[in-house]
């Protein structure tokens, strides 16, 4: 929205500044794809994406992690959206790769530490050279000190130690064969700019982002909706709370939080004043050690 | 612990909810010192007292805390070899808002090691705060910040005297800093200085204006920073559009599209403006501005938008769009001051890549003029290379022309950035100083 003294607000800038990195990959990087979960920063990315080259198509695939632990509700949202911005879709599978023997399953259940290289096999098969993720780095500690454009050698890492210099907004884009850059577009935004611009830009979500009633059980503080992936184990009390979701990653993970909000706007009144972060409130795979986000960053993980 | 369920339409709820849905600008800060100045004690601060540290956050750093009070420097703490060491050595970026105004603030290293981070850091900056520690004075390291923040234009320089607690508030020992930045400052044409007494420890003028130096008049430094005037920095007068991608759908519903996206380096354009476009030097009127919603009647730094041309011309990436009356400088001698970043050392003769707006060239050292200390100021004309870290003045030669203004009167057609093309990293920030040839 124009305004007489040319000032852009804090979403305008923010949108602006998104916008022209995602341009950036696209003129500048052969072949990149965008990270897409059907979760709200994912969500925002891709309509960023689609201003980005408004009236065309955006003219890169997109690519799901598949870790067959997924919020039925959210799957159903990422192929509804796909479809309307007619966008490839490249699943990468971690049940079949696990049935394939390429990952094994580990003991916890937690599927996030073998996404990884079901991420890297997916890159290396299709060529990607650039992957958009909608990391934040107001997220967490690690994600505080990367750059807008990452980049990644031949085995995916991250060397938090020597990073390129980012000079203003010259992005180096350039790699040698089997390298690659991860690109985060939000890095810049916080939770509540988020929730803000799907407000403002009446972006659909998934519902599970919003309060229900729903079946849960307690665990070390945190409430999970009981559902095929977490059943009630034997002993604990199961009862009803609306809640909702803050993050969605894998259903057997992530916990929701008690909620009256079933408005976007009241989401955000309630985060505006809400006193923990979203990783710490609902990720059970966070809980590890202070430095968990590093080392999986380290090893190729978003 | 479970948390209690938010009442979303208590009135603190929807207080809250105001402050954060409320038109604000955005200041990017970015702050130079070390562990010993207190940096991070005082970034704790104003992260804790602006209410942007979470719970969670706070129990970790509590328990981490190994003296009486919680050490809000914890707050800061990032990669394991930073813990390790206790010191910063890449950028972090934080986030924080008040009622007027939202922060990105770039927490950077103060060691002459991770200078290169701290260039990074500070390349995007508003405002550059320098923290002296009020016992020490004024140190190698503090003139090389301020030095750094002036190379990059950084248009606001704060200077935050902290630790005055330990020199009892002494008017005396603020004064003395303060004469002696001024003056350096001087001599590095710093647009806008102000010097702060604070204790980020226990708060003083932080956040609210504190009762122990009554002697002191001005705001804390955070009243500064939501106030201080950056509308101004802007070049809203000389019409510069880098093109950055061309957009043609190549669909039936749109087939005749073919926009040019990019985002407005400086000026305003207009629907109807007679623009010219570079290197071909062809003219035309703007026919339409598609922004992110939809068209628009102008556009303005740093906005991102597709202009649509009234004629048919051969324009792509790379190109750049200006008024006729109002062009840059088309030019292959570059005259530029370099930040070097890599170990190698840049040397005559040597090849290199160029990035300058979303123009890609290549580009040979003609010359090295001098080299500058940052703590003299002196030109040392007898250099051979640059190393690591070092600052000097370079002649380049590129393969094809760029479309340059001075970095004073335009940031973003005065810059570069030069990459090494057998290792693609990147190796130098450029900036084009007033005055050349």
């Amino acid at each position: 929205m124009t305004t007489p003294d040319y000032r852009l607000t804090q979403l305008e800038t923010l949108e602006a500044e998104s916008i022209h990195v995602i341009r950036e990959v696209a003129a500048e990087l052969e072949r990149p794809v965008l990270l897409f979960s059907g979760g709200k920063d994912s969500i925002v990315m891709l309509e960023l994406a689609r201003k980005a080259f408004a009236p065309a198509r955006i003219p890169f695939p997109v690519m799901h992690v598949d870790t067959g632990l997924n919020f039925p509700d959210v799957l159903e949202f990422r192929d509804k959206r796909v479809a309307e911005l007619g966008v490839q879709l490249v699943v990468a599978s971690v049940p079949d790769a696990i049935a394939q023997g390429q990952v094994k399953e580990e003991p916890n259940g937690s599927r996030n530490r073998i996404q990884t290289p079901v991420l890297l096999d997916a890159v290396e098969e299709h060529g990607f050279t650039a992957l958009f993720g909608g990391a934040r780095r107001d997220e967490d500690k690690a994600r505080a000190k990367e750059r807008v454009f990452s980049f990644r050698d031949e085995f995916g890492q991250w060397d938090p130690k020597n990073q390129r210099p980012e000079l203003w907004d010259l992005y180096n884009g350039r790699i040698h064969l089997g390298e690659s850059i991860r690109v985060f577009p939000l890095s810049n935004w916080t939770e509540l700019d988020v929730w803000q611009y799907i407000a403002r830009e009446g972006i659909a979500i998934p519902p599970l982002y919003l309060a229900q009633e729903r079946e849960v059980v307690e665990r070390q503080g945190m409430l999970y909706a009981v559902n095929e992936f977490v059943p009630a184990r034997e002993g604990e009390r199961v009862f009803r709370e609306s809640v909702r979701y803050r993050t969605v990653g894998d259903a057997n993970l992530t916990a929701a939080v008690r909620s009256r909000a079933t408005t976007v706007e009241e989401v955000i009144a309630e985060v505006a004043v809400t006193r923990m972060t979203e990783r710490g409130a609902t990720r059970g795979d966070d809980k590890v050690s202070d430095a968990a986000m590093e080392d999986r960053k380290k090893e190729g993980y978003f | 612990m479970s948390e209690p369920v938010v009442d979303v339409h208590s009135p603190a709820a929807e207080q809250a909810a105001e402050i954060a849905t409320a038109r604000k600008d955005i200041l990017r800060i970015a702050t130079a010192g070390s562990v010993d100045d207190g940096k991070s004690t005082l970034i704790g601060r104003l992260l804790y007292d602006s209410k942007a540290v979470f719970e969670d956050q706070y129990e970790a750093i509590e328990r981490a805390s190994k003296g009486d009070y919680v050490d809000l420097a914890l707050l800061t703490d990032g990669l394991r070899a930073e813990r390790e060491q206790g010191i910063t050595i890449d950028v972090a970026y934080r986030y924080f808002s008040t009622p007027r105004r939202t922060f990105i603030l770039a927490d950077t290293p103060g060691h002459v090691q991770y200078t290169r981070n701290m260039v990074t850091g500070a390349s995007t900056a508003d405002l550059a705060i320098v923290l002296v520690d009020a016992r020490k004075g004024m140190l190698e390291q503090s003139r090389r910040h301020a030095f750094l923040a002036s190379l990059l234009r950084v248009p606001h320089l704060v200077v935050a005297v902290n630790k005055m607690d330990l020199v009892d508030w002494s008017q005396e020992t603020f004064e003395a800093i303060a004469d002696e930045f001024s003056a350096f400052a001087a001599r590095l044409d710093v647009p806008d200085l102000t010097v702060v007494p604070i204790s980020a420890l226990h708060g003083d003028n932080v956040v609210t204006r504190s009762d122990r130096a009554p002697w002191y008049q001005g705001p804390s430094l955070l009243h500064h920073l939501e106030h201080v005037h950056v509308a101004s920095d802007r070049n809203l007068v000389d019409v510069r559009f880098p093109v950055q991608y061309v957009v043609r759908p190549q669909s039936d519903a749109h087939h005749d599209y073919r926009g040019y996206a990019g985002t407005v380096a400086s000026g305003v354009l207009r629907v109807g403006d007679e623009v010219q476009v570079l290197p071909s030097g062809l003219t035309t009127t703007v026919a339409a501005i598609d922004g992110p919603r939809g068209p628009v009647q102008e556009a303005f730094p740093p906005m991102a938008v597709t202009l649509r041309l009234a004629d048919d011309l051969d324009v792509s990436r790379g190109d750049l769009v200006c008024r006729p009356a109002n062009a840059p400088q088309a030019t292959q001698d570059l005259d530029a001051l370099v930040c070097w970043m890599a170990e190698e050392p840049l040397r005559p003769r040597q090849r290199l890549a160029v990035k300058h707006t979303t123009r890609s060239v290549r580009a040979v050292v003609k010359e090295l003029v001098y080299r500058l200390d940052v703590n003299t100021l002196h030109r040392d004309q007898e250099a051979g290379e640059l190393g690591l870290n070092d600052i000097g003045r370079v002649r380049l030669r590129t393969t094809q022309p760029l479309f340059v203004d001075d970095y004073n009167r335009n940031r973003v057609t005065g810059r570069f950035i030069l990459v090494d093309e057998a290792t693609n990293a990147t190796v130098a920030a450029g900036m084009l100083p007033p005055h050349r040839g």
